[in-house]
């Protein structure tokens, strides 16, 4: 990505001083070097998440306890869920926003460019708070992802550190959704309407809003939580008056809506490349922008379907089984549009169309499992078991991530000017395709048996299948090798340079740019017919 | 392009081959839910299955179309891409129809939410109490109670004793004293907890639900026929919750009756007079058998605790300084830690745990704490 910098030149020379070195990427303003400091940020930390999660598959490898101790099983569960989401998936879409927003919709950089770069600088903090907390007395927090109070008022002081990383992580995300909804609605070059952006701008877009809505909420949980912990306060605890489920509420308030900021972005990357691939335009723009936002908006009357088993009200379970299960056809809507992009097109399988195809395909599995989690008895069944652990990396694995690499393999080559390894990227797809299933496939099957998660040990009766997911999850990780091979050996130059257009289904304003573009693109809007 | 993508997909093949080789194992496992023990359970198990089989249509149909497209509509077998990008009709008709297929699975989930609901009239009613890290019964009717705390053995699991645990079918799913209950008749469950939240799960049953500090939620099953029925808490609740299961016995109600019996004539035989005079040795030797089952899972047998995450007891300034202030930690337990409060031990319980801990190890303080110390101290 040092070749974006390479081919700009003289253009800064006009804005005055300009750095070189570290210090170039610690003050830059420009949307390109930020979206590129984005992207590695979430490389590093998937790589970290991901060390985190096959140290808790080795444990998991055969029953009784060989390497961990139960405590320490509960961090790493814990902290590769919080830096899985909070470290990798979401800096990684923000990162796609930052490159290509300013480049689909025509304008020359992101509307707050110093916020912008704030946004970023704060998520090294956060990560290295998280990371950090393994090392302060008692470890990291071991309540779990959803950090469920009264067992994590109990938590040391690595609880402390995670609080304040939600703070800071979530202060950036603020901060970044309010630069992209600025952008979006204020610098579309002229001609283009909103409802000819491209489909990735229309889901950030709505991304952006359901991030500002939710963040502060997660904020508002955790200071809760905080003065529950240290001054006194009683939100949580049936003793002073609190509610412990109250804390579920609000958690899940912010948590679902929360799993489509994690997917919508996705489902835009998708939308893009599979028109690109079948080299014809989308099926179904509108009713695509359309089940977006009524995904987005049903996601806000969803939440306690994580909650069925606290005790409530059979008219609230029916509630929210109904609405949950509303989502269904949304989502339905969008699977049968990309489906419809396909049919009669000319397709080719380039490794972002690989990805694409994947994503459509196991997305959907994660789709049909959350339709089976959504009815309410069946649910209390499973709720808390490894059916729940398949169907939630269904969605963002094979969903969230899946759809990443389809981006990173579709852009980078717009963004460094040169083709990526596409044999190398092929076999990344594929052993990411089948150590993925070989890992979580399974799961749908202890889960249904009975297995309960977030356990160190369990029965013999799933030893198997344990064993099979372990194996799987050291696979999928050194898959993941490949794709770092593929990115170091594609931006040191070595693979061949590509036109402006790249792909010859391409459509849209960015590969009107050269590859790679200017470091300042778009100075003169360009106009759209 | 195609041939050069198919290279991959022919070494993941040999890969995949080499996967299912391997499962062939596993071929033994159980792939579904657990066979249904209750009318609730089979309620869902048959929900499970309905919505299986539309899934199975939906992805035939949807896939179908999908992989016909990808091996037709490809540009290297010379197909051209058309150019048709809207159809007002189709859009409509595949909104509607998953409406409709929802409307259908909508109905029977209902009836089932409700009648999981209806916990009214219940033969007998037991409560179930969550403690970090097992679970605690009173029956309301006949005022029996016990703890019911993982039986395996700490060697099979850490492994010492690994073929013990090969050998044994209940590994993690067996307890000191299940929970006994008489097949055909109406068991209402009250959840609560003392420390954390927790869940009640005994899948074969269909019965699952949250037990909450400070609250009190309600339940209900009838297991059809005798057998014993496995569960596990299912909501994380520190460290030892993959280690506290739940074991559910069905009897015939004769034995059931038999059973009750037998339990009062053991409270009898157990209870403490309150007004009994403790020795010191009295109160050591019942404490060390209190501190096994309350204390060991966090201050461990040898007082230790764990370093930075449970404190050690030997050596302890609490424990070696003033003993009412030690009853009330015990009793109230320390807001923001694990420490949780134990006030639903007896008076003499704490009295013998506490005189335990402050005479044991490297503790010498040499004085006893009597259980009217205890009734004291409690708010």
């Amino acid at each position: 990505m040092e070749a974006a910098h390479a081919h700009h030149g003289h253009g800064h020379d006009a804005h005055g001083h300009h750095y070189g070195g570290i210090m170039r990427w610690i003050t830059t303003t420009n949307h390109k070097d930020i979206g590129t400091l984005y992207l590695w940020f979430a490389l590093t930390m998937f790589f970290v998440g991901g060390v985190l999660a096959l140290a808790l598959r080795a444990e998991l490898f055969q029953p009784g306890l060989q390497f961990w101790s139960p405590e320490f099983f509960n961090q790493l569960t814990t902290m590769h869920g919080l830096i899985m989401v909070f470290g990798a998936i979401m800096p990684a879409f923000v990162g796609f926003a930052n490159w290509q927003v300013p480049l689909m919709i025509g304008a020359p950089d992101m509307a707050f460019a110093r916020m912008n770069n704030w946004s970023f600088w704060l998520l090294p903090v956060g990560g290295t708070l998280l990371v950090a907390s393994f090392f302060v007395p008692g470890g990291a927090t071991a309540a779990g992802w959803t950090i469920y109070a009264p067992l994590s008022t109990q938590m040391g002081p690595g609880m402390d550190l995670a609080i304040f990383a939600l703070h800071i992580m979530g202060a950036s995300s603020i901060m970044g959704s309010i630069n992209i909804i600025t952008t979006i609605l204020n610098m579309r070059a002229p001609g283009m309407t909103m409802m000819k952006m491209p489909l990735f701008v229309w889901t950030w877009l709505i991304t952006a809003y359901l991030l500002i809505a939710v963040m502060p909420v997660l904020a508002g949980a955790v200071t809760m939580l905080l003065t529950d912990r240290h001054f006194g306060t009683h939100f949580f605890n049936a003793a002073g008056g609190g509610d412990p489920v109250l804390f579920q509420h609000i958690f899940w308030f912010f948590g679902h809506p929360e799993v489509y900021i994690m997917i919508l972005p996705g489902f835009g990357i998708v939308s893009q490349v599979v028109p690109t691939f079948a080299r014809k335009p989308l099926f179904g723009y509108s009713s695509m922008v359309y089940a977006t936002a009524s995904i987005a908006i049903l996601s806000f009357i969803v939440w306690a379907h994580h909650m069925f088993t606290v005790g409530m009200p059979a008219s609230a379970q029916l509630f929210f089984m109904y609405a949950t299960m509303l989502i269904a056809v949304p989502t339905g809507v969008k699977v049968f549009n990309w489906i419809a992009t396909m049919w009669k097109g000319a397709m080719t399988f380039e490794t972002p169309m690989l990805f694409a195809c994947g994503f459509i395909f196991v997305f959907s599995m994660g789709g049909f499992t959350g339709l089976v989690l959504a009815i309410t008895p069946v649910d209390i069944q499973l709720q808390d078991t490894y059916y729940v652990v398949a169907h939630f990396h269904y969605v963002l694995v094979a969903g969230s991530l899946f759809s990443l690499f389809a981006g990173a393999y579709y852009w980078l080559p717009k963004w460094i000017g040169r083709m990526y390894d596409e044999t190398l990227g092929k076999w990344h797809f594929w052993l990411s395709m089948i150590f993925f299933n070989v890992t979580f496939f399974p799961m749908h099957f202890t889960g249904l048996a009975g297995l309960p998660r977030r356990v160190p040990d369990y029965n013999l009766q799933f030893a198997d299948f344990n064993m099979i997911s372990t194996v799987g999850a050291f696979g999928f990780g050194v898959a993941q090798l490949i794709f770092v091979y593929v990115l170091v050996k594609a931006i040191r130059g070595e693979g061949k340079k590509v036109d402006e257009k790249v792909w010859e289904g391409a459509d849209g304003l960015e590969w009107t740019l050269p590859s790679p573009p200017p470091y300042h693109s778009f100075e003169t809007p360009p106009v759209v017919k | 392009m195609i041939s050069n993508g198919l290279r991959p997909l022919a070494a993941a093949a040999g890969w995949v081959a080499t996967g299912w080789v391997a499962t062939g194992a596993a071929l033994a496992n159980q792939y579904n839910l657990q066979e249904p023990q209750s009318i609730i359970a089979r309620e869902i198990y048959d929900l499970h299955t309905l919505i299986m089989w539309i899934i199975v249509v939906i992805f035939v149909v949807v896939f179908g179309a999908m992989t016909w497209s990808i091996i037709k509509h490809r540009k290297s077998v010379g197909h051209k891409a058309e150019q048709f990008h809207e159809n007002t009709t189709v859009e409509i008709v595949w909104t509607i129809i998953p409406f409709f297929i929802l409307i259908g699975i909508a109905y029977p989930a209902t009836k089932t939410v409700l009648a999981m609901k209806d916990t009214s009239s219940p033969d007998i009613t037991i409560k179930a109490t969550g403690y970090q890290w097992k679970w605690g019964y009173d029956y309301l009717q006949d005022g029996i109670s016990f703890y019911s705390t993982l039986a395996t053995p700490r060697d099979q699991i850490d492994g010492g004793n690994d073929a013990a645990r090969s050998a044994n079918p209940n590994y993690l799913l067996e307890v000191d004293n299940p929970v006994v209950v008489p097949v055909g008749k109406k068991v209402r469950i009250i959840t609560t907890a003392n420390d954390v939240i927790h869940a009640w799960w005994v899948p074969a049953l269909g019965i699952k639900q949250d037990a909450i500090p400070g609250f009190v939620r309600d339940t209900w099953f009838k297991a059809d026929k005798p057998g014993t029925y496995r569960g596990q808490c299912a909501e994380l609740c520190g460290k030892d919750h993959g280690f506290m299961p739940i074991v559910v016995e069905a009897v015939a109600p004769e034995q059931y009756a038999a059973w009750v019996a037998d339990q009062k004539k053991r409270m009898a035989a157990t209870a403490v007079d309150p007004a009994k005079q403790w020795t010191l040795d009295e109160l050591k030797a019942h404490g060390a058998k209190v501190y096994a089952g309350n204390c060991v899972a966090c201050h461990q047998a040898t007082g230790m605790g764990l370093p930075k995450v449970f404190p050690a007891l030997s050596g302890s300034t609490i424990v070696n300084g003033p003993k009412d202030a030690q009853v009330q930690l015990v009793l109230n337990g320390k807001p923001g830690t694990a420490m949780a409060p134990f006030k639903h031990l007896t008076d003499a319980d704490i009295a013998a745990v506490i005189t335990y801990t402050r005479n044991n190890w490297a503790n010498k303080v040499g004085d006893a704490v009597a259980p009217a110390d205890v009734k004291a101290l409690r708010k």
